[in-house]
């Protein structure tokens, strides 16, 4: 088992990439790839990770890299993969892909690739927007949240839907392996990834990563805010493997939402209702999908004064 | 060893005889019966290969490029909205310089929609830096997908080429095929081994981001590369030609042209029923010749001058449109043409899959002579359509 003291120091996505101070996409590939190690092969699709890591003619990429388009991770790494295997190549198929790229417009193609069960390794890195293009809402972007495509404007306010159950999606297909995790946790991170690293065929880590000017935050501050995402319930660790889906960090007491909320600048404008709109959807999400019978809550349901429409909406996704 | 099949079958064979080793497919009419007979000849252990049952036809090409750029050959095949819907991985697999074998079954691309053989599908890619090679038999179907490899594969190409056969007309068609002897296949087309590929014991970097200050240069490579496929094609042909006993002429094939007056010049299946008419016509005393355009990437500029020299006026055979007129063959062979007092006139006939007649071919030549003779035709004629119709 790998741990950080025995985790390779060779970096193999280098130091010199042009991301953002604080960019956890930059801090999530680097721990994966050295944890996955020299004989993987990456796919990046259209993502911040391309431009910041790879313009030419520079690269900070050690491991072969491949890109050709935004929606098709799934497929390139069906197509490398089979061209390994027919050659009796032993390499680690690897996808790097965005939120954008994973819940949106690739959608179909990690679905076929999962559906195949290929022996690849998909990873989406979470954060929650179209980065690249300039912060424009995703499938993945949390209700309440501005994005340049859900602006805060006088009559709308920001995101009006809730974040896409990406993971039930995925798990759906029947796949060995597939697991969430944050870079506020990193023992935890290393140990998932070297698991998805040694399990055959199609596995996905899916990693939440905080975006310094997509968030407004402090460039100094994504850790902790990964952290309070996690106590606060906006982002669950957990793994499912066999079929079942097992916790892997529990929240002693979940934290209030507006602890997560108030240290980013893209919710700052969110009213106390929607923050309690948000907050019951919580705490639903994490009493249908996580919480184990017979334990007790340990988040707090506070119903919202039922205007904007969106209680209905929720009513219908959720159940009363 | 000769057998009657199909023109879909036939491609599969080329494929299996080529060693491709990693096949994306995904069903579209009327190329389906290609992977299909892939997929059975793979099941039976009579070809080793990894057949990728694809979501879509962007997934096929995505999933072929990475085969490709991983090292292995690769063999797909499309139609019509399966070739639209991977334009996007068309246009990206080129200039990484993957050469991958794509067979395009030529179809109608709708709007409206309809299955019948068109060349409107694969023109619309003929500015992506893929090879193009219209076929006119089942034979030189299978052929092209062997030689597509050797073309594709040489180090001065490297490029993908798409072999296009009009669909129905050969692919669900009957024909016998020579099948050439699997040890003859391996001695003339080796195994695919690029100088660079996604390997972790020698790391590279394919497809990174390319700000303005270098993509150019990649642009004029390209476009180098799509060039040196002139002679790559003319040596290949020769070599097969040698080896097989079929030459195909290269990037065109001319028939009857010594002395002739007048041309047509075609693609596709319509060769053959034209040729046919070129001996009635000769029969006559006219003097008609024929130029079958093979390669219309790369598109034989020089071969067609000097192929056309002295004759005083040419019909081109287009089974597309271009919708601001013309089709983009007379287009593309009356610039080739230019300045060499040739006049060119457009035959629009066989579009959405209607029959190519002889009658038809009859009335092409017919206007061209009338050109010839300094008569007013028109420079864009529509055959057997309703309408202002010639």
């Amino acid at each position: 088992m790998i741990t950080i003291k025995t985790l390779s120091d060779e970096n193999l996505f280098t130091a010199g990439h042009t991301a953002c101070p604080g960019c956890g996409v930059a801090m999530s590939i680097r721990n994966a790839i050295r944890v996955l190690g020299k004989d993987t092969v990456v796919y990046v699709p259209a993502s911040c990770a391309v431009v910041f890591g790879t313009t030419f003619p520079y690269g900070a990429w050690k491991v072969p890299f491949f890109h050709t388009a935004f929606e098709n991770t799934g497929a390139c790494l069906t197509g490398m993969q089979a061209a390994f295997e027919i050659k009796g190549k032993h390499v680690i198929s690897a996808g790097f892909a965005g939120d954008g790229g994973t819940y949106d417009i690739g959608l179909q193609s990690m679905s076929g690739a999962a559906e195949r069960n290929d022996d690849v390794l998909y990873i989406c890195l979470d954060n929650e927007a179209y980065m690249n293009t300039g912060i424009q809402r995703s499938g993945g972007t949390p209700f309440g949240a501005w994005t340049t495509t859900t602006p805060v404007g006088k009559k709308i306010q920001g995101n009006r839907r809730f974040k896409k159950n990406l993971g039930d999606i995925v798990t759906a297909h029947e796949i060995p392996y597939y697991a969430t995790l944050s870079i506020g946790h990193p023992l935890d991170f290393i140990r998932k990834v070297e698991k998805a690293k040694n399990i055959k065929g199609f596995r996905f880590l899916h990693m939440f990563t905080p975006c310094v000017p997509g968030w407004k935050i402090d460039p100094a501050k994504s850790v902790e805010i990964t952290k309070r995402a996690v106590e606060s319930g906006m982002w669950t660790l957990y793994e499912f493997e066999n079929g079942k889906k097992k916790i892997t960090y529990k929240p002693g007491k979940m934290k209030s939402v507006k602890d997560y909320l108030l240290m980013q600048g893209r919710f700052r404008h969110m009213s106390e209702e929607d923050i309690k709109i948000l907050q019951m959807w919580v705490c639903k999400k994490w009493n249908l999908h996580y919480k184990e019978k017979g334990e007790p809550d340990i988040c707090e349901i506070v119903q919202p004064e039922e205007h904007h429409g969106i209680t209905e909406e929720h009513r219908e996704m959720h159940g009363p | 060893m000769k057998k009657v099949m199909m023109g879909d079958h036939a491609v599969a064979i080329g494929a299996k005889l080529s060693r491709a080793e990693v096949i994306p497919a995904f069903p579209i009419t009327p190329q389906t019966l290609i992977i299909e007979h892939i997929a059975d000849l793979i099941n039976d252990g009579e070809m080793n290969a990894k057949f990728l049952t694809m979501e879509s036809e962007h997934s096929v090409m995505s999933a072929a490029a990475a085969a490709s750029a991983a090292g292995a050959r690769v063999f797909t095949a499309t139609s019509s909205q399966g070739l639209a819907f991977m334009h996007e991985m068309v246009y990206a697999t080129a200039p990484l310089r993957l050469p991958v074998v794509m067979v395009n079954a030529n179809r109608t691309l709708g709007g409206p929609p309809g299955i019948w053989c068109e060349h409107n599908d694969s023109m619309g890619v003929r500015d992506s830096g893929w090879l193009q090679v219209y076929v006119e038999d089942n034979q030189e179907a299978l052929d092209m997908v062997i030689q597509g490899y050797r073309i594709a594969e040489d180090k001065r190409v490297m490029l993908p080429i798409m072999p296009c056969l009009d669909g129905f007309v050969l692919t669900h068609t009957v024909e016998p095929v020579d099948i050439p002897e699997q040890e003859d296949v391996d001695s003339f087309l080796p195994s695919f081994s690029p100088d660079i590929m996604l390997d972790p014991v020698k790391p590279a970097m394919i497809g990174t981001f390319m700000p303005a200050e270098y993509i150019m240069e990649l642009r004029r490579q390209t476009a180098g590369a799509v060039e040196s496929a002139k002679h790559v094609v003319m040596e290949i042909n020769d070599e097969f030609a040698k080896t097989f006993d079929r030459n195909y002429g290269g990037l065109i094939d001319i028939y009857r042209m010594d002395d002739a007056e007048i041309a047509l010049v075609t693609t596709g299946t319509v060769t053959s029923t034209s040729r046919a008419i070129v001996d009635e016509l000769r029969n006559k005393g006219k003097k008609v010749g024929l130029v079958k355009l093979r390669f219309f990437r790369p598109f034989p500029i020089e071969e067609l001058r000097k192929a056309l020299a002295g004759i005083s006026a040419v019909g081109v055979f287009d089974r597309s449109i271009s919708y601001h007129g013309g089709g983009p063959t007379f287009m593309e062979v009356r610039s080739a043409l230019y300045g060499m007092n040739i006049t060119a006139v457009n035959h629009l006939a066989g579009i959405g899959g209607r029959d190519v007649t002889e009658d038809q071919i009859r009335k092409m030549f017919e206007i061209t002579q009338k050109a010839a003779k300094g008569e007013k035709v028109n420079t864009i004629n529509w055959h057997n359509t309703r309408g202002e119709s010639v």
